[in-house]
């Protein structure tokens, strides 16, 4: 009766769009075998099948669990992810002996690792679809986040060395060959906890405030919570000696404040804070030393890093020479030498791709991640309660700063920084979370797409109403009488 | 491989990335038609501006509401004249109604008129405003007759 009027799904879209993204992958992987084996082997195609199977095991629970989710945000990710797989093996492919390039196992080295790594994010991904039915209820747990969410910062910094650090970034849990990276899950936690504490604390942040030049600035008890996030974000920087994760943390409270005050202030606030605090450190580092020395060398070797090419500038340079090489169109996929550059299944793994890809490739793919964070503001935009809006928007914004961050560290645009990149470095920690980033976005966009229930049939009669409409007016028994 | 398949692959793969993005594109510009549901991304008073375009033309002309007549509690019988301006109640000092009731907040409810339509909004009272038995959680149409609860104070919308 009144199905052909339903709001539409649009879940056989994202089905289209995800076989489309599959089918890119396996262009890719048959465009390596050609360019490294210099033959096609017959079963180029097994890799993306088992990729591709995993997110088509995806689409078919969120078409159960979430089926008004956005259908954009899983084929956009899946590229993603399956191009990062299917770079990763090219890269194993060019350390194996050359006799067996052709026959290298699926689950070999870290392209394989990278596979199984990716099931396990799903798997995480879907757990969330399943038991988080409604985003609203993550709220209840904040304060048990924010506590878990400072542990899993803080916790690095305490560890001793051996079990944190690698190269020179504390940023780690080594446990009996696992290498966890906490800041990633704490990146999740401690937004929750902003989104909750924002939505409680926004009226005061943006409603009692003095006028200096044209701009309203909050009272000064109220700066108390930005303070303290800036104090552990600085923290981060100076003990766990990472830039990125740092402004990560700030630059995401700041972006949630804003959101929930609508106040340029609290961004001209954090921005002076932030640049305030590198620039301390920085001038720390030059005259003091201590814990700030290696942020002064970063800034350093980022001022100039064909300086020492062979030492401390040498991954900076060799990714710039890399991006270079590709120029414009690239080399084409498992034509370069991506392996001469340091690092490049993880940190410089957009440096590594940008040699075969070129700059085209590159502008594609920073598109592909432009539109997954559009995707997930607009969510924020459409759902209907406020702690849905901040999270989705501050998880959206968390992607972005990420992105921004390690590709503006790769290609010198800024001082470089251990992040990894999203759905295409290698490592478990950073595509679990940011897959549980993906499966919340999900949530909420559901969340915000889903006509409102209870309708009744007669008001049906006005389809367009009806779906434009909040939840209330459809309800009433009364719209009938009209 | 032949240079001449390599390079087909090269530029082949650069041209299907593209052809994704812009299909993407697509999907999303066909979702804006869909969906378009767009308020602030700050929470602001939804609903209101989305469905002003539908009301107008189900209001039928001369049941317009040009009275709020209180039904029960304290102020019972008063009777104010609707106009094009909002109504707020609660026990402020400076609300349009100024109720005087335990179970009632400072700010407690408003009447926002729209495109001929009057919209109940709770402005997160304590106890809540109900229409009829229903518990207003975002803009409402009041409908003619239909009582809007607020702690032991009723009032309804009349022509």
């Amino acid at each position: 009766m009144a199905r052909g009027r339903r709001q539409p799904t649009r879940r056989n879209a994202e089905l289209v769009l995800l076989l489309f993204a599959m089918g890119l992958v396996a262009a890719y992987a048959a465009a390596v075998e050609a360019n490294m084996l210099d033959r096609v082997t017959p079963d180029f195609w097994v890799p993306t099948a088992i990729i591709g199977s995993f997110f088509i095991a995806l689409h078919i629970l969120v078409r159960f669990r979430a089926p008004y989710a956005d259908p954009v945000l899983v084929p956009a990710v899946a590229l993603l992810n399956g191009l990062g797989v299917a770079f990763l093996r090219r890269l194993d492919l060019a350390d194996a002996d050359p006799a067996q390039r052709a026959d290298f196992p699926v689950f070999a080295g870290v392209g394989g690792r990278q596979l199984a790594w990716t099931l396990a994010a799903l798997v995480a991904a879907a757990a969330l679809l399943v038991f988080v039915k409604d985003h609203r209820s993550v709220s209840r747990y904040a304060y048990t986040l924010m506590v878990t969410g400072i542990v899993l910062v803080i916790l690095p910094a305490a560890l001793p060395r051996q079990y944190s650090e690698v190269n020179g970034a504390k940023l780690w849990i080594l446990v009996g060959g696992f290498s966890i990276q906490p800041g990633e899950f704490a990146k999740l936690a401690l937004l929750s906890f902003f989104a909750y504490y924002l939505v409680r604390k926004r009226e005061v942040l943006s409603l009692a405030s003095r006028r200096v030049l044209g701009i309203d600035f909050p009272r000064g008890r109220d700066l108390g919570p930005v303070l303290v996030v800036w104090l552990i974000s600085l923290v981060v920087l100076v003990f766990e000696k990472d830039l990125g994760t740092s402004l990560l943390y700030f630059g995401m409270f700041v972006m949630t404040l804003y959101v929930a005050t609508e106040r340029v202030s609290w961004l001209i606030i954090g921005l002076l804070l932030f640049f305030g605090g590198a620039g301390l450190a920085y001038s720390l580092g030059a005259s003091v030393g201590g814990p700030f020395t290696s942020f002064y060398e970063r800034v350093g070797t980022w001022l100039d890093p064909f300086g020492d090419p062979y030492g401390k500038g040498y991954q900076l340079s060799q990714s710039l020479l890399g991006l270079g090489t590709g120029g414009m169109f690239g080399t084409g996929p498992g034509a370069g030498q991506p392996t001469q550059v340091p690092e490049v299944h993880n940190d410089f793994i957009f440096a590594g791709m940008g040699e075969e890809i070129g700059l085209f490739g590159l502008t594609a793919l920073l598109v592909v991640y432009l539109l997954i964070i559009e995707r997930g503001l607009r969510a924020g935009l459409a759902v209907r309660d406020s702690f849905g809006k901040l999270l989705a928007g501050g998880l959206a914004f968390t992607l972005g700063l990420q992105v921004f961050v390690i590709v503006g560290g790769v290609s010198k645009l800024i001082p470089l920084t251990g992040q990894t990149t999203p759905f295409l470095s290698a490592g478990g920690s950073s595509l679990i979370a940011n897959w549980l980033l993906i499966a919340m976005l999900l949530r909420i966009s559901d969340a915000a797409r889903r006509p409102a229930t209870g309708a009744s049939p007669l008001t049906r009669t006005t389809p367009t109403a009806a779906a434009a409409a909040p939840l209330q007016l459809r309800e009433l028994p009364t719209e009938v009488v009209q | 491989m032949p240079e001449l398949v390599l390079t087909v692959a090269r530029f082949g793969f650069l041209v299907l990335l593209w052809i994704f993005v812009f299909t993407v594109v697509g999907v999303i510009r066909r979702d804006l038609f869909a969906g378009s549901r767009a308020s602030r991304l700050v929470a602001a008073p939804r609903g209101i501006g989305g469905a002003a375009g539908t009301r107008p033309a189900k209001v039928k002309r001369g049941r317009a509401a040009h009275q709020l007549l209180v039904t029960a509690g304290a102020l019972a019988g008063t009777r104010i004249t609707l106009g094009e301006a909002m109504i707020t109640i609660g026990r402020a000092e400076d609300s349009t109604l100024v109720i005087t009731d335990d179970y009632a907040s400072a700010r407690h409810a408003r009447l926002v008129p729209r495109g001929g339509q009057w919209f109940v909004e709770d402005l997160g009272s304590t106890n809540g405003t109900y229409l009829d038995r229903a518990k207003v959680t975002g803009p409402t149409p009041v409908p003619l007759g239909v009582p809007i609860r607020i702690g032991r104070t009723s009032v309804e919308l009349r022509p």
